[in-house]
């Protein structure tokens, strides 16, 4: 049987899933018992319980410094950035992607100028938004959304276009206006293709959060990441990053949830 | 009902001459079937009759009124894919005309209006067939009761014209059948002008009142782009045909319903 159809049955793909993961924490544990073996306070490869251990400081002990929880004010510090930056993103793209799709006039005007500020690589803008707007939460949720927005409008006004020129002349048929075009066939058709746009962005959303974090912050996970780096706390480190994947996997499967629950309609649709 | 005449219709694509003084008459209640071989310029008249694209030179006249350079509520159209909205349900699917029509500001209707309404659609599904799917999205449809829904759809709105693009050509021969009979009645019961574009000379013989054959004269390759189609037959089907309106239950189109002719 040729290779494009073999397929794993559920079973077997489940553990196919599993197996990089396996592969990797085995590798991770043969390193640092290897390293440890050596030195036992070597700091680069901790042994899990030690990372355990800075998880339980980190998550379920009081601080005493600041008299509160590190890592849920930091997750909660990050979250909310990320969460204003996109819903700024996610809904300005969607007012500006549609009109600049279904309205050519909106297009001439508009298209290029996005195109071009798509191109500007947003983290050399990051000194000018400090600059401008301060280090705090204004200038990292800005650049959030100057990371993000661009690409959004793009690909959604692109899907506005691709839409069947079939279906515009249908509806101006039926005697639709292009405020009801816009509002009765292309939003509720855009809608899950936004879902499908914004994971796509999650990960430069990320990217430029703990970029953002990074550099000028008092909180949040990129913040701590960068400020315990200093010690060398790999220990700290390590279980942030991991958790910073799962958030990010969690909304991304979110999202793909909504999707497939809200618009019973699409999948059939993205199939064709 | 509507007269449609085309008055030395052009139609050229840059260099490229489609369709070549084209002038034409048709009657109120017209059922006029389309034929010609792949290219030459169908779709194009169809287009230029719906308001999406404009004539190159010469003038097409509704009524005796200049054609709106752009689709409206008038012309109903049905194309052989794409015809249909498929988020919307069989049932939101025909009432769309409605809605858009009687509320402009959110193109959705609510209540007492939507109750009406609902009730105008689904005898109206009923007719053409698919009663019992009204909660069903398109894709779970067969081709032809998406076009039978496309039909509906169009029919709901009440158009004086209705343009069909090969809108049967994708379907087997059985199912064709059906949907003839479906179309027969409803040109013969709503105040239909129907213009059809088809491949198949038997449906178009089948249903129309008049066959138009577009050809073009001169096929030679360095002539191809340098002459357009142009009408080569115009038969009026005998013994002529005449839409039969005093039906038992006749279909309501939107343009028969009086609530929906004052809003
Ligand atoms: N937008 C356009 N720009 C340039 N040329 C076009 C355009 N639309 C149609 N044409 C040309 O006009 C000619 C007629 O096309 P049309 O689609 O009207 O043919 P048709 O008779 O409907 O063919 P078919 O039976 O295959 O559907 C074709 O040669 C096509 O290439
Ligand atoms: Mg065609």
């Amino acid at each position: 049987m040729r290779w494009v159809n073999i397929r794993p049955g559920r079973q077997l793909a489940i553990y196919m899933a599993a197996l990089p993961f396996v592969l990797v924490v085995i590798a991770y544990l043969l390193g640092s018992g290897a390293r440890l073996a050596e030195n036992p306070n070597d700091k680069l490869l901790p042994a899990l319980s030690s990372m355990g251990l800075a998880v339980k400081q980190m998550a379920f002990q009081l601080d005493a410094r600041t008299g509160s929880y590190l890592m849920w004010v930091d997750t909660l510090a990050s979250m909310e950035r990320l969460a204003a930056a996109l819903a700024i993103s996610t809904s300005l793209a969607l007012l500006i992607g549609i009109v600049i799709g279904l309205l050519p006039a909106a297009n001439a005007l508009l298209g290029p100028f996005v195109s071009v500020t798509s191109m500007v690589p947003p983290l050399a803008l990051l000194p000018i938004l400090f600059i401008v707007m301060g280090l705090g939460e204004t200038s990292k949720i800005a650049l959030i959304v100057i990371g993000t927005l661009p690409c959004i409008i793009r690909d959604l006004s692109m899907k506005v276009q691709e839409l069947p020129r079939e279906q515009l002349i249908k509806a101006q048929t039926l005697g639709a206006s292009t405020w009801q075009i816009a509002l009765r066939v292309v939003l509720p058709q855009i809608l899950p293709r936004l879902i499908d746009s914004l994971r796509l962005q999650l990960g430069p959303a990320w990217l430029f959060l703990i970029a953002a974090e990074a550099i000028a912050s008092d909180s949040g996970l990129g913040y701590r990441i960068f400020l315990v780096r200093r010690y060398l706390a790999m220990d700290v480190i390590i279980p942030y990053v991991v958790w910073i994947t799962l958030l990010a996997f969690a909304m991304d499967f979110a999202l793909r949830l909504l999707q497939r629950k809200a618009f019973p309609w699409f999948a059939s649709v993205r199939a064709e | 009902m509507s007269a449609i005449r085309f008055e030395d219709v052009w139609k050229e694509y840059g260099d490229h001459i489609v369709l070549e003084r084209i002038t034409l008459d048709v009657a109120p209640r017209a059922f006029l079937a389309l034929v010609g071989p792949s290219g030459c310029g169908k779709t194009t008249f169809l287009r230029m009759l719906l308001g999406e694209e404009a004539p190159s030179r010469g003038r097409i006249l509704i009524d005796g009124e200049p054609l709106k350079p752009e689709p409206d509520a008038d012309r109903g159209v049905v194309f052989q894919r794409y015809s249909v909205f498929p988020h919307l349900t069989v049932l939101d699917n025909v009432l769309l005309g409605r809605e858009l029509q009687q509320s402009r500001l959110l193109g959705r209707l609510f209540g007492r209006a939507r109750r009406e309404a609902t009730e105008q659609a689904m005898t109206l599904l009923e007719e053409v067939g698919l009663k019992g799917h009204e909660t069903k999205y398109p894709s779970a449809l067969s081709g032809g009761m998406q076009q039978r829904l496309a039909l509906a759809q169009a029919i709901m709105r009440g158009p004086k014209i209705l343009l069909l693009d090969e809108p049967f050509g994708a379907l087997d021969p059985g199912i064709r059948a059906d949907i003839h009979v479906l179309m027969k009645r409803l040109w013969n019961e709503t105040e239909l002008t129907v213009v059809m574009v088809t491949h198949d000379l038997s449906e178009a013989f089948s249903l129309a009142t008049r066959v138009i054959a577009f050809e073009r004269n001169r096929n030679r390759p360095e002539e191809r782009e340098r002459y357009g189609a142009t009408i080569s037959r115009d038969l009026e089907i005998f013994p002529r045909r005449v839409a039969q309106p005093h039906a038992d239950h006749p279909i309501r189109s939107g343009r028969d319903d009086p609530a929906a002719q004052g809003a």
